[in-house]
């Protein structure tokens, strides 16, 4: 399929559950894409493989009480979050594990009760995997307005973000409210999912918050471009992915995970300071360049690695 | 009036005790050096001065008012490994975000923010680095940034916990002869360190801490081998022992 029939099959009445599925696909990228970074720089990447999880059971049972799923997704994903905090108090169980067990026992809930549901399979299947149709106009709504209030949280605690995730002890001694800023975190890691999960589904959600942030992180130094490049790779990416799923028949979940990967492994070769070939290249012009003398090598755009930069400015 | 003081403090750490019965003012200009064993207590003490932990009994006290994070002047650098150094973010923002608390929620930096860490850069001698991402700095010049956040804050004392570990001997004289001139200034410091040497050099007093405060004096008159052997609890044939003659000798 070309370009123009899907932008036509876009505008179709007929189709109108095409556009809705594009709308959110992209909002969730964006929302994804900018907490994600947070995740990606602060190490919490199975945090979120377990939050993404917990908001299953949520989801199962706004599903059989026919209730708002966002609701019963952030709910269920914000009350397991809040339990690993408090389990991991518990010094002699390592946090990995707690976080293990909970968010397995979580998704198990979920799979008990949504096979109360009539007809559960199909809907099983498209909590996990993702699927185009069935998103309500009321859901999508909802999804734009927590999709800006987490853009907003955002923009006015990033400081604050920024200056737990350099360094927890120093923050606390500011004054920061350390345990409250991660309880918005995780919220706002929760919320982020939820919205997404409708479209590309629990399972592979994951992707959305990780990839795109991951990528931008190999193709920047400078956190806010990083902040930007993310959601918009998210975006671009979830587009594309649509476009390929529509035209193919292809599910769209796996088919956004994919664009996104695609993107995140050209990223990782190509990546013009931190990328394979980039360091293959210096590691390349450092062995062959010593004649030059090594002061010269050592600081116009050395790697980042710990070593070189010292002479240079040690002596001030 | 005292900068900081420390009144009887005792803190216990997971029903351990730690400290028991510390006593210690700073005042303006004093660079002291805090100086025990490992496991004696110098980073709980220097965090007890921060409020991050609950003191069991006794009191501190910064400017004459309890200790309150976020409050107080205090200005801290940690050790080098308790900074996020792959974190994305340039020199000066990094400085900068030593501010967070004091900008407060929902503000942006203003001029004087800025202001204050462009003084902070240039007193440590990396304004060329500014837009440099922490990740490419050398271990000499990170410990440089952490000194530039916590001189960010314009404090009235600076607590320092072991600012010369790894650092080549020209890095350490730079931060070294920076401390002296802030001490000179009116900024009082409090160290924690390994290098008795430089300490015995440098600071205008030494605290021997091991669990409780067993020495506390100008370097000159810290001659009582005595009180060596207990802080450190070794024997007098110990090779520290032997420097501290030898020092004194010469």
């Amino acid at each position: 399929m070309s370009i123009p029939e899907f932008i036509t099959d876009l505008f179709n009445p007929d189709l109108a559950f095409l556009p809705k599925a594009l709308l959110i696909a992209v909002m969730s990228s964006v929302v994804c894409g900018v907490v994600g970074c947070y995740v990606v720089l602060r190490g919490m990447a199975f945090i979120g493989h377990a939050v993404a999880h917990a908001v299953f059971p949520g989801l199962a049972v706004a599903f059989v009480l026919q209730g708002s799923l966002v609701l019963g997704g952030v709910v269920a994903g914000v009350v397991t979050a809040l339990l690993m905090v408090v389990f991991a108090q518990n010094r002699r169980i390592k946090e990995d594990s707690i976080i293990g067990v909970l968010h397995v026992a979580a998704f198990a809930i979920g799979i008990v009760v949504i096979s109360q549901a009539p007809g559960y399979a199909g809907s099983l299947q498209q909590f996990l995997f993702g699927s185009l149709t069935g998103v309500p106009d009321e859901d999508l709504y909802l999804a734009g307005l927590t999709g800006v209030g987490v853009l907003g949280v955002v923009f006015l605690l990033h400081k604050e973000f920024v200056a737990v995730s350099l360094d927890r002890e120093m923050a606390r001694a500011m004054g920061l409210r350390v345990f409250g800023l991660d309880v918005v975190l995780y919220v706002m890691v929760t919320v982020a999912i939820v919205i997404a999960v409708q479209t590309i589904g629990n399972i592979l959600v994951l992707a959305l918050l990780l990839t795109p942030a991951a990528t931008a992180r190999l193709l920047t130094d400078r956190l806010g471009v990083m902040m930007l490049l993310s959601p918009v790779l998210g975006g671009v990416s979830a587009i594309v992915g649509l476009y390929l799923s529509w035209s193919y028949d292809l599910p769209v979940g796996g088919t956004i995970v994919l664009v996104l990967t695609a993107v995140f492994l050209a990223a990782w070769v190509f990546a013009p300071r931190h990328g394979a070939l980039a360091r293959r290249y210096r590691r390349h012009r450092t062995l062959s360049g010593t004649g030059v003398g090594p002061a010269l090598g050592g600081q116009e755009d050395t790697p980042a690695d710990d070593v070189a930069t010292e002479s240079a400015s040690a002596r001030g | 009036m005292s900068v900081l003081r420390v009144d009887g403090l005792g803190v216990d750490l997971g029903g351990r005790p730690v400290l028991r019965d510390v006593d210690l003012a700073v005042d303006v200009g004093e660079f002291v050096g805090l100086i025990g064993p490992n496991g004696a207590g110098k980073t709980t003490l220097l965090r007890s001065v921060l409020a991050l932990i609950r003191s069991r009994t006794g009191r501190v006290l910064v400017d004459g008012r309890p200790a309150r994070p976020g409050r107080s002047r205090v200005g801290y650098v940690p050790q080098r490994h308790e900074f996020a150094w792959d974190f994305p973010i340039s020199v000066e923002d990094a400085v900068l975000s030593g501010r967070a608390g004091r900008i407060g929620l929902l503000r942006r930096p203003g001029v004087s923010d800025w202001r204050a860490v462009g003084e902070a850069l240039d007193r440590v001698r990396i304004g060329d680095l500014r837009t440099r991402p922490v990740g490419e700095l050398s271990g000499g010049q990170r410990q440089r940034v952490l000194v530039a956040r916590a001189l960010a804050v314009q404090p009235a004392i600076l607590l320092l916990d072991e600012p010369f570990t790894g650092l080549d001997m020209p890095t350490q004289e730079l931060l070294n002869d920076l401390f002296v001139q802030l001490s000179r200034e009116g900024t009082a410091l409090l160290m924690t360190t390994h290098d008795i040497l430089l300490a015995l050099e440098s600071c205008t007093r030494i605290a021997l801490l091991n669990a409780t405060i067993v020495a506390d004096a100008a370097p000159a008159e810290l001659r009582d081998r005595d009180v060596w052997m207990r802080t450190f609890g070794v024997s007098e044939h110990s090779p520290l022992l032997k420097m501290l003659t030898t020092l004194k000798a010469a």
